[in-house]
This record gives structure tokens, C-alpha cells and sequence, in this order.
């Protein structure tokens, strides 16, 4: 109330008001109240305001400096891969120091400009939080009330009930577009529990050759996959298996301890297991020679290689599934079969265990 | 022909009058102009947040340019010498041809990763100050909960940029996600196969998450920071109680020109930091690592750091699996799903209701645009200081295998450790954040009633020791005052209070006269006629 007579009051066109108080007249109708503003030299031109504007012209202008080094380095440097220690290596660091400095003295400026030339100012500016005043709550709310009952939608059940349940399958057919052409049925082919060893498939190092007994040292592992067209490639992911001949007395402890359908699956003192960690499917290759443990470096799960592979410490719950394994008559090694359990991480469908105890 | 006038000096004003004709856009437009911010450094960590994200879309605009998402085998001749003849996919392949071969190429693709690290940085930090000081207190909770939704979709967008590249440390962790994903229960082989078009990783699912990654996650990104502004523009800031601040006003610079300079800067100084980074720290250095291939994993895998504490957790659970038969089928429920996918789905519950919690437990139903100090509500700052305990144990565990490798320590030493430390700590963090809440307070009122210790012991002729003490208002026989709290911070040291004379400008020499004034007589009691000792 008050507030309208004052704006009735005030002519803008008033002669005596000068800018600022136009200024102020509109931010007090912003419900802005300036109730501190001074310059921060009140007298124009000393030594110390000229200073400060000499600070910040000096930081702009070697801002420029510094963007006219980043130019000429993006272009000049050279920037092409060369082996060996070279200035090409210094291409990154010249333009990241030159674009930062850049922005720096920029910023600097910038702010030292805000902070010590701009005018000190304290304004406040009214809140008028809160919910609105009853009687606009009570006409909306009556507006929209208005808007089911134009429609009719209370009156009429039938209309009400026949469009919920012509829209349910327009819902669908919403959805279905969207999300069809992306579902695949896990369950064909069988791709979570099969992978691509199969009977008198050879194993083979990553460059694809045969391997013969002797080529694997006393206590030794090596990465094997599957000796079919790209069956080291990323096509065959759940494939990669470790290799490994145990030492006698290892091995001989491996073969008593033996469990379900691991029965048959080594060959001599060789064993393979599947080199995908049943617990989140990391490659668990680090081979701990000494302690006979295999160790998966993602989260530390730790498998017993001498007892079927059982998981002795970290998340993993399950061995690792063992290879059946033989030797051909051209004396490579190939698969008996396909690994019997699931290799890799657990899902819910997953076939139970048979060779737990 | 008369020429016609130009009245150059007329023309923006004349354009003004126009716009204004068909928009009638002066009072909104002067409204805007005139919107109040208040200050405080604390206010500034948002601004960090979107300002990398700004940053982040300027150079990953650049980066799509160059990246080809493809699966597509492929050699490579590009001009990194280590890795010409490899077989590796199309998208490793761009990456190393934007690293090696594009000028500038390697600077912006450090520079986003940089960025994205900061962005997530900030948005956390941010998120502190909001829950130490009671920001997201009505009417607040939504742009709180809106804020929680940030921070995941920064997650997701975070992970899917990471997964990107195709070298060994991505696809590691893309193995391990589609692992999460199979172990949720029920649906995931189903999702798990969907995702990745078949068996992992198939060929579709970097195109899948490149879509994702510059499409539909910034999409997201973008509309819940537009949200976030607009409620803030809304509901106003905040601000600290201080003089003349009250929960019906807000003190501070209008937007322009106070605001926008400094905030102008701001963002220089952002972007600079950034590009400081980028220039002089390798990040992500992908041709270190070689093409993912899932036989292929060296020690110290870890993600980007804001995925370091989900890595944590996955390490410190137990091998705890859920296995049942259910008409003559076998079921099971893999460990990597507690840590996984239960406990993130628990960090975004508990955090999205705690502001109906507290509400609901302290019984306050006000508005409040005042903020508290964190030592001013003990109980929320040990909760706070609990989760955050609980955040670091998750941290550091994340990268327990470095830990244990560099200090000599056992790994599965480590191990057991993080799984003991995430069960003590936190409540050892809430007693200790509670306790030392209280001791503020305390000193806080003790200082007010007694006054600021000044340093000058003194002893009474009876023998006594004792400290001056500065009263900070008038006070009573006993040297009291009643100076009540204001919820700000209360001075405690005598330069606060002006008993020093300020400094003189100048940084190796003054660059003014001493101002020739009479110094403020010493707030203290003047010290008595020194006497002469005399030895008699």
C-alpha cells in the first residue's frame, strides 16, 4: 500500500534525480534496498587507485602475452609422436601452461578489478518465500477441480474405465519400440554357460601355435585360447585359459583333492583353469609361484591352484572352473571338452555347483 | 540530398525501446539485474561444478569429432611407434589417432578427463557444505534431491567417458560392470545380454555407451542443472546469519555488476586450473595400457577415483553367496551384488529422505534460509562425519593393493583392515564430530561471557596468576557479559576486535604514509605505572 503511493510519487522524469537514483527507485521496486554504496576512492585519480589500475591493465595485457605464446606454440611446436626424449614431448605441457596462465592473469584481473575498483556495495533484497496467499491456493485448486469435473471423467465411469484400459496397451506400445530391439534371450545358445573349447580343440599361445608338453617350465603358466579362426580375440572372451604344470609333489596333491567333475581333467602334472574370475570376471593371472595362489588383481580374490582352484581369500565365491585336458597324437595339447561348470561371474539362473563339497 | 542523422550515441537505446516494444522485457530484465548474492567462499564450490561442466562440453564437443566408438578390428599405423601392427578395436585405435596425431588432440582429451575428475570433486564437496550447514532444509529438499540425482548421472556419465577409449584399464571395468549388472537377481542375465547385444563384450555396447555418454546423460545432465538454478533463482540463496541478516532477507552485491565480475573471474580461474592440469599432469594415459582383451590385467587396476569407493566396497565383502533351489532349480544370488548394487541403491535412499528425516525427527516444520554452523548441531555433523568415514574407509580400500604394495604391508592385512575399519570407524567418527561440536560451542559462550583471552598474564598482589581477559560487551559485577549466541562465528583474537593498528600497504616497500592518528586507547585496562625496581 505504502509501497504503491511511493511509486505513484516518484517521477522518473523529475530533473533533479540523477542516475542513481533511478537506480535505486528501480531496485527498491525490485525489493532491493542499496543501503551501502561508496566508491572505493572517493577522491578520483591518487596514487593508490592509479596503482591498482596499473595492476590490472598489467595482468591483462600479459594475459595477451601469454595467449599470443599458446597460439604460436599450437602452431610452431612440433606435436607429432617421436620415440626417445624430444621437444615434441614438451607439446602438451607448452599449451596447457600457456592456456593456463592465460586464464590466470585474466582471472586475476578480472577479480582484482571487482574487488578494488568496483564500487563497495551492500544491498538487501526482501525474501517473499512461503507458500501463496489462501484465497490464490482456494482458486487454483478450484480451477483444476473444475478441469476433472469438465471432463466429466466422475459422472462417467464407463469413458473412465474404457480409456485406462485402452491406454494400458498404448503404454506398451510406448515402450516396446524402445526397449524390443534391445532384449536378447541369455538362455539361447546357452552363452552364459558355454565357451568356445569344444572336444580335441587345440590350446594355443595368442600368436595361435600348438603347445607341446615340454614347452611349459616346471612350476610355470602360461594364457592359452581356444585353437580356432579369432579364438584369441575379444570375440571369445569367456575362453582364455591358464595353463599350468605343477611340480610332483604339487600336483600329486592336486590329484588326491580332485573334486567332482574335475575327476580326469589333468593331464600328467598339468592343470588348466578357466583364467575368468568367478567373481566379477577379471583375468585372476597373477601367479604367485611360490604359494601356489592365483590372484586376481581387480579385488584381490585368491585361488588355491593345488585344491581345484578354491577361492582362500577376498569375494570370490567359487573355483575357478578346471579344463579337461589331454594330449593329441601329434602330441599338443588339446581339450577333453568344454569347461563342465559356468565360467565367470555369478548370475541368478546360474547351475548349481557339482563339485562342491 | 540531405543525409540522413545518425545519432550513434541514441542507438542502443533506441534498440532497447524496440526490444521492449514487442518483448515488454524492462522489468524482468532490471529484476534479473538486481537479484542479491550473497558471499561466502563456501558458496563457490557449486560454481566449480559448473564450471568443469562447461568445460566438459566444450572439449568433449571437440573430442566426438575425433572418436570413433567402433569395435571393429582393426591394425594400428598411427605414429605411436609401441603399438604400430597391433590388432586392437576401431575405437582404441581413434583414440590414440586423437592422442598422437591431432594437434592439440592429446591437451583437450586431458583436459576433459581433468575436468570431469573436478567436476565430481566439486559436486561432492559441494554436497558437504550443504549437509554440514543445513542448506537443504525446507524449503530446500527438492534442489537437494535434485542435486543427489547430479551426482549419479556425473557417476554415469563419468563411467561410460571412462569405458570409452577401449584400452585395458576401460574394458577391465566395463567387465566388471556387466559382472554387476548379471548379479542383480532375477532379470540381470537378461539385462546383462541386452546391454551387451549377447555375450561380453560383444560389439555394440561402445556405440551403446558413446549415445549415452554424449547424448542422453548430458541431456540429463543439462536439464538438472537447469532445474538446480532455476529453483535456486526461485528460492533465493541461503546465507550466514551475520549483522542485519534475517530469515526474511538476503544481504550481499546485486548480480551485476559486484556479482558477475567476480564470478567472471571465477570461471577464468576454473578453467585455468584445469588447463594448468591437463598441460602438466598425464591423466588416463591409455597408450600405457594397450587394448583391452580379457585375457590381459596388470596389478593396481583402478578406476577413476569417484568409482574408488564402489571398488572398495566389492573388495572388503566378504565371499558371502545366496544360493537356494527352488523347484528343482538352482538360484543364487552373487556377492558382488551387496556391495554393488545394494549398497549404491542405500547411499542415494538415505541421503534423498534425510531431509524428511531430520524434519521429521526435530519436529521443524519452518522455512529457513539462515544456515547453521556444523558445530551448532552436533547430532548432523556426527552423522555427517560418520558417512563420510564410512566413504573414506571405502576409498582408501579401493586402492588397497597400492597401499599394500608401496608401505609393505600384507594385502589380505589390508583387506581385513578396510573390513573392520568400515565397521568401527564411523561410530568412533560420530562420538569424536559430536564431542568436538559441543567443545566449539562451548568455547564459543565461554568467550562471550568472559571475553577474549589477550595473552597478558598478571599477577595479583596475593601471588595469583591470572589472564586478562577482553569482555566483548558491557558487563557485570562478576565481569560477565550477556551477550547471547548469533549462530556466527565469535572473535577470539584481539586483532579481531581492532586492537591492532592495520597493516600498511605495500608489498616490499609502503606505498602510503602511517596514518598520523592517535592510537585507539588499549582495550585493555591500561597497565599500571611501570615502578622502578629498586634494590633496596
Amino acid at each position: 500500500m505504502s509501497r504503491h503511493a511511493e511509486t505513484e510519487q516518484f517521477d522518473v522524469d523529475d530533473p533533479r534525480l540523477n542516475r542513481f537514483d533511478l537506480v535505486r527507485e528501480g531496485a527498491r521496486r525490485d525489493g532491493v534496498r542499496i543501503v551501502h554504496y561508496e566508491p572505493r576512492f572517493p577522491v578520483p585519480g591518487t596514487k593508490r587507485e592509479k596503482r591498482v589500475e596499473r595492476t590490472v591493465a598489467g595482468l591483462f595485457l600479459l594475459g595477451g602475452l601469454a595467449a599470443t605464446a599458446f597460439v604460436v606454440g599450437y602452431i610452431a611446436w612440433p606435436f607429432h609422436y617421436v620415440p626417445g626424449a624430444n621437444v615434441n614431448k614438451l607439446y602438451t605441457p607448452v599449451l596447457g601452461v600457456t592456456l593456463g596462465l592465460t586464464l590466470l592473469l585474466f582471472g586475476l584481473g578480472i577479480i582484482l578489478w571487482g574487488k578494488k575498483l568496483l564500487p563497495e556495495e551492500i544491498s538487501v533484497q526482501e525474501r517473499h518465500g512461503g507458500a501463496s496467499p489462501r484465497d490464490e491456493q482456494r482458486l487454483t485448486g478450484a480451477t483444476m477441480m473444475n478441469m476433472v469435473d469438465e471432463l466429466g471423467i466422475r459422472r462417467r465411469p464407463l469413458l473412465r474405465r474404457a480409456a485406462l484400459l485402452g491406454l494400458l496397451p498404448v503404454g506398451v506400445v510406448a515402450a516396446a519400440p524402445l526397449i524390443g530391439g534391445f532384449i536378447q534371450d541369455p538362455n539361447r545358445g546357452h552363452i552364459l554357460a558355454k565357451t568356445a573349447w569344444r572336444k580335441g580343440i587345440q590350446l594355443v599361445r595368442d600368436d595361435m601355435t600348438p603347445i607341446r608338453p615340454e614347452e611349459v617350465s616346471i612350476g610355470g603358466q602360461m594364457t592359452v585360447f581356444p585353437g580356432i579362426p579369432e579364438g584369441n580375440t575379444n570375440k571369445y572372451g569367456d575362453s582364455p585359459t591358464l595353463l599350468i604344470q605343477l611340480r610332483d609333489e604339487d600336483a600329486a596333491a592336486l590329484r588326491n583333492k580332485l573334486a567332482g567333475v574335475n575327476q580326469g581333467s589333468m593331464w600328467r602334472n598339468f592343470v588348466a583353469y578357466s583364467k575368468i574370475c568367478t567373481h566379477a570376471g577379471c583375468p585372476a593371472s597373477l601367479f604367485e609361484q611360490q604359494s601356489n595362489i592365483l590372484l586376481c588383481p581387480c579385488h584381490q580374490s585368491q585361488f588355491n591352484i593345488t585344491d581345484n582352484a578354491r577361492p582362500v581369500f577376498g569375494p570370490a565365491t567359487r573355483p575357478l572352473p578346471m579344463l579337461p585336458i589331454t594330449v593329441d597324437s601329434n602330441g599338443f595339447f588339446v581339450a577333453q571338452s568344454d569347461y563342465k561348470q559356468p565360467v565367470g561371474p555369478g548370475f541368478w539362473e546360474r547351475p548349481d555347483e557339482t563339485t562342491q563339497d | 540530398m540531405r543525409r540522413r542523422k545518425i545519432d550513434v550515441a541514441a542507438l542502443p537505446g533506441a534498440a532497447a525501446t524496440q526490444v521492449d516494444d514487442r518483448l515488454t522485457l524492462a522489468t524482468p530484465l532490471r529484476k534479473a539485474f538486481n537479484k542479491v548474492f550473497p558471499d561466502h567462499w563456501s558458496f563457490l564450490l557449486g560454481e566449480i561444478a559448473l564450471y568443469s561442466f562447461i568445460v566438459l562440453l566444450l572439449t568433449g564437443t571437440f573430442l566426438a569429432f575425433f572418436f570413433d566408438p567402433s569395435m571393429q578390428d582393426v591394425q594400428y599405423n598411427g605414429s605411436f611407434t609401441p603399438l604400430r601392427g597391433v590388432q586392437m578395436s576401431q575405437a582404441y585405435s581413434s583414440s590414440l589417432h586423437l592422442s598422437f596425431d591431432v594437434r592439440g588432440g592429446l591437451f583437450l582429451r586431458q583436459m576433459h578427463h581433468w575436468a570431469a575428475l573436478l567436476f565430481m570433486a566439486a559436486i561432492i564437496v559441494h554436497m558437504l557444505r550443504v549437509f554440514f550447514t543445513g542448506a537443504f532444509r525446507k524449503p530446500r529438499e527438492l534442489n537437494w534431491i535434485v542435486g543427489i540425482l547430479l551426482f549419479w548421472m556425473g557417476f554415469l556419465e563419468g563411467f561410460c567417458g571412462y569405458s570409452l577409449p577401449d584400452d585395458a584399464l576401460s574394458g577391465t571395468g566395463l567387465r566388471i560392470a556387466s559382472a554387476i549388472v548379471l548379479s542383480i537377481p532375477l532379470v540381470g542375465s537378461w539385462v546383462a545380454t541386452s546391454l551387451f547385444g549377447g555375450e561380453f563384450p560383444g560389439d555394440v555396447i561402445l556405440d551403446r555407451l558413446y549415445i549415452t555418454h554424449v547424448l542422453l546423460v548430458p541431456g540429463a545432465i543439462l536439464a538438472l542443472i537447469t532445474v538446480h538454478l532455476a529453483l535456486l533463482v526461485k528460492q533465493m540463496h541461503t546465507q550466514w546469519p551475520g549483522p542485519g541478516r534475517t530469515n526474511r532477507n538476503v544481504i550481499g552485491v546485486r548480480m551485476f555488476p559486484g556479482f558477475a565480475v567476480k564470478t567472471t573471474g571465477f570461471f577464468m580461474m576454473v578453467f585455468a586450473t584445469i588447463a594448468l592440469l591437463a598441460g602438466v599432469f598425464q591423466i588416463n594415459p591409455i597408450w600405457l595400457f594397450g587394448p583391452y582383451r580379457p585375457a590381459v590385467v596388470s596389478a593396481a587396476s583402478q578406476p577413476d577415483w569417484y568409482v574408488m569407493f564402489l571398488d572398495g566396497s566389492t573388495r572388503l565383502m566378504p565371499a558371502w553367496e545366496i544360493r537356494f533351489h527352488l523347484a528343482g532349480h538352482a538360484y543364487m544370488i552373487p556377492a558382488v551384488f551387496w556391495p554393488t548394487v545394494v549398497l549404491p541403491g542405500l547411499l542415494t535412499v538415505l541421503p534423498l529422505l534425510y531431509p524428511f528425516l531430520e524434519a521429521r525427527f526435530t519436529k521443524d516444520r519452518q522455512h529457513h534460509h539462515l544456515l547453521q554452523r556444523p558445530r551448532d548441531v552436533p547430532l548432523r555433523t556426527g552423522l555427517g562425519a560418520m558417512a563420510v568415514t564410512f566413504y573414506l574407509v571405502l576409498f582408501v580400500s579401493g586402492g588397497n593393493d597400492v597401499i599394500a604394495d608401496k608401505f609393505n604391508i600384507s594385502l589380505n592385512a589390508m583387506t581385513w583392515a578396510g573390513r573392520i575399519g568400515l565397521l568401527i570407524l564411523p561410530p568412533l567418527a560420530y562420538y569424536l564430530a559430536y564431542r568436538i561440536s559441543l567443545g566449539l560451542q562451548q568455547h564459543d559462550r565461554e568467550v562471550l561471557a568472559h571475553g577474549i583471552e589477550t595473552g597478558i598474564i598478571k599477577r595479583a598482589p596475593d601471588g595469583r596468576f591470572y589472564e586478562v581477559h577482553q569482555p566483548l560487551g558491557p558487563v557485570d559485577e562478576h565481569g560477565h557479559s550477556a551477550l547471547e549466541y548469533q549462530g556466527w562465528s565469535v572473535p577470539k583474537k584481539m586483532n579481531r576486535v581492532g586492537a591492532l593498528v592495520p597493516a600498511i600497504r605495500g608489498f616490499f616497500f609502503p606505498v602510503e604514509r602511517a596514518p598520523e592518528r592517535e592510537l585507539p586507547e588499549a582495550p585493555i585496562s591500561p597497565a599500571p605505572d611501570r615502578q622502578e625496581i629498586s634494590s633496596h
